[in-house]
């Protein structure tokens, strides 16, 4: 039968060939033998549009009806017609010759999917056309209703019509068929492409929707952590509540503090497990599996440090992030490298007379790069006096702006410096510890972990007290 | 024990600058000079506390302040291609050989092949230096 369909303003026609890209549709998306139930339930029709489209239209996923699509893809000989312009004004208003509809309802329903993919529906094929119009939450509607015999309704059924995720698209039949076979190949790669990058783009949505989820998840445990450790009495710093005017790094610090706080529990969990492996007297083999985490776990807070000292090296030496006791006793970013052994106290005993001294030479060795770095540091420091005393500025600033800001830059270029030396001595910190396990046995360095970790913790437990203490 | 010259005080090879100035040539000729050799640049404060570093450990090593040196340009830039890294300074060579920058040395001093590798150079600088037959005169 003839269907053609008359486009008030259109430029080009359209004919709709069944011998089109729905070839590939093995079963009618829908078939409406009979107008009558059809329009007033819209919502059904897609009901059973979506139920009846569910298998075997996955490739019919997204097409993306472009003008040249249809263009190319029909021939006008048919006198079918599409508007140019998919607006379902357009189209219902070609739509509404009524004559070249006839009785058989037909017309042409517009479904813009998201991402605007438009798919054509024809209501009716060979038989008595019905038309079937749905619109799709994308806001575009297909309205036929002023076809003057139309039986179909609405015209606005974005409510009604929840998103396809199937589209049909069906051609009525045209008599024109041969004509559109060259057109049709290349109407059908279009479609097909069109259907992949479709989904292709639906697939990174979920994923991202995924990721945002994810993140959110994140964000609200990281929040309940950073309660529960305020209830502790562990210091956090007060940036992280949301306020970062406090801090000049701004989302930088406040990033490495909530890294800290995350390093920091994981490091407790760790160490917990360490201390039940001891107190279990597993074999050596778990033992050193255990202490292993644990080092590779120190390694991690290099790394966080050395990135943090990047973004905000003011931050990283201020040890706003530690607690008071611990920033009191901070060198460089952290803590003093000679004092890890120093906290061993007898934990590791008894010693062979290698590993004794190993431990004297790793003493000496550490508190002498530790004084070397300080040394540098005073160097920096003095320098920077130098640099940015008057001495060294003109006697009289007469537009000596030049010279202002020339000594600016070199302070500047020396305090860049800074960078450097807290990575140096983070670097001495690890190198310390991994220099310590070497010369111990498994069980001697599980043992040292241990005190290490009493000594930093009693450290912020004193931090706490302090804080808690009945002034006055 | 003390060997090559003075502290801190520049130590520039006398006029045996040859015309071939590459300055990799020149780096490796500086280097194999002395023991214990430091580039370092004058103002550069990581430079000082490797001197430190050294001086704390009982050593006294040679040092070149490339910044005071008229081609100190180039041996700067050849410096840095040599560690691949930042910065130029502070490089340190023991026995002629690269140890590297501050990491490096400090990777050697605290796993104890720092001490190592200067002991042994020392006593190979010391018996080329001295080349008699009782070494151990120089412990």
């Amino acid at each position: 039968m003839q269907n053609s369909f008359k486009a008030a303003a259109v430029p080009q026609h359209i004919s709709l060939t069944n011998s089109d890209v729905y070839s590939h549709s093995h079963s009618p998306f829908y078939l409406r033998g009979d107008g009558s139930g059809r329009n007033a339930t819209n919502g059904t029709n897609i009901g059973e549009l979506q139920q009846s489209a569910g298998n075997g239209f996955s490739h019919l996923d997204a097409v993306d009806l472009t003008r040249s699509t249809m263009y190319n893809s029909m021939k006008a000989s048919s006198g079918s017609v599409v508007s140019s312009n998919l607006q379902f004004g357009g189209l219902t208003n070609s739509l509404g010759s009524a004559d070249q509809m006839g009785s058989s309802n037909r017309g042409v329903g517009l479904m813009l999917q998201r991402g605007g993919n438009v798919i054509l529906g024809f209501g009716g094929s060979l038989g008595n056309g019905q038309f079937e119009n749905w619109t799709e939450n994308s806001g575009v509607v297909a309205d036929h209703s002023q076809q003057t015999d139309n039986t179909s309704t609405d015209t606005d059924a974005k409510n009604q019509f929840p998103r396809v995720h199937h589209e049909r698209l069906i051609v009525e039949d045209s008599t024109d068929q041969s004509k559109g076979r060259i057109g049709d190949q290349k109407a059908l790669c279009k479609l097909a492409q069109n259907r992949e990058a479709a989904r292709k783009s639906r697939m990174r949505k979920k994923a991202y929707v995924q990721q945002l989820e994810n993140s959110r998840q994140r964000l609200v445990q990281l929040e309940q952590d950073l309660k529960r450790a305020r209830q502790q009495g562990v210091y956090v710093a007060p940036g992280f509540s949301g306020d970062q005017s406090h801090s000049m790094g701004g989302s930088g610090s406040v990033a490495f503090d909530i890294d800290y706080a995350r390093w920091l529990e994981e490091h407790q969990r760790l160490v917990n497990d360490l201390r039940s492996a001891v107190n279990s007297h597993v074999g050596d083999g778990e033992l050193q599996l255990v202490v292993d985490k644990v080092m590779s776990h120190y390694e991690e807070i290099f790394r966080l440090k050395s990135s943090g000292a990047k973004s905000d090296i003011f931050h990283i030496i201020s040890g706003m992030w530690k607690t008071p006791a611990e920033r009191c006793f901070m060198w460089l970013g952290g803590f003093r490298s000679s004092d890890v052994l120093k906290v061993l106290g007898n934990q590791i005993e008894p010693l062979t007379e290698q590993q004794l001294v190993g431990i004297c030479n790793l003493q000496q060795s550490s508190q002498q790069t530790e004084d070397a770095l300080s040394q540098g540091m005073e160097a920096l420091q003095q320098s920077l006096v130098d640099t940015l005393s008057s001495n060294s500025l003109a006697p009289r600033n007469s537009g000596n702006i030049a010279d202002y800001m020339g000594q600016m830059a070199i302070a500047m270029s020396k305090l860049a410096t800074l960078e450097n030396f807290v990575h140096q001595a983070e670097l001495l910190r690890l190198q310390t510890l991994q220099q310590m396990q070497r010369i111990l046995t498994t069980r001697q360095a599980a043992r040292a972990l241990l005190a290490i970790n009493d000594y930093k913790s009693r450290l912020r437990a004193l931090s706490s007290l302090w804080l808690a203490r009945p002034k006055g | 024990m003390h060997f090559g010259s003075g502290s801190w005080s520049s130590y520039n090879i006398p006029a045996k600058r040859s015309v071939a100035t590459d300055p990799y040539e020149r780096i490796e000729r500086m280097a194999s000079a002395s023991a214990v050799v430091i580039f370092s640049m004058s103002t550069c404060c990581m430079c000082h506390a490797v001197k430190r570093l050294f001086c704390g450990m009982g050593v006294n090593p040679t040092v070149y302040e490339i910044d005071e040196d008229p081609l100190g340009k180039e041996m700067e830039t050849a410096l840095m291609r040599l560690l691949g890294g930042a910065s130029a300074v502070p490089v340190v060579f023991i026995g002629g050989r690269l140890v590297g920058a501050m990491d490096s040395v400090m990777g050697s001093h605290i796993n104890g092949t720092l001490i190592k590798k200067q002991e042994r150079c020392e006593l190979t600088w010391i018996r080329m230096r001295f080349p008699v037959k009782s070494v151990s005169r120089c412990t």
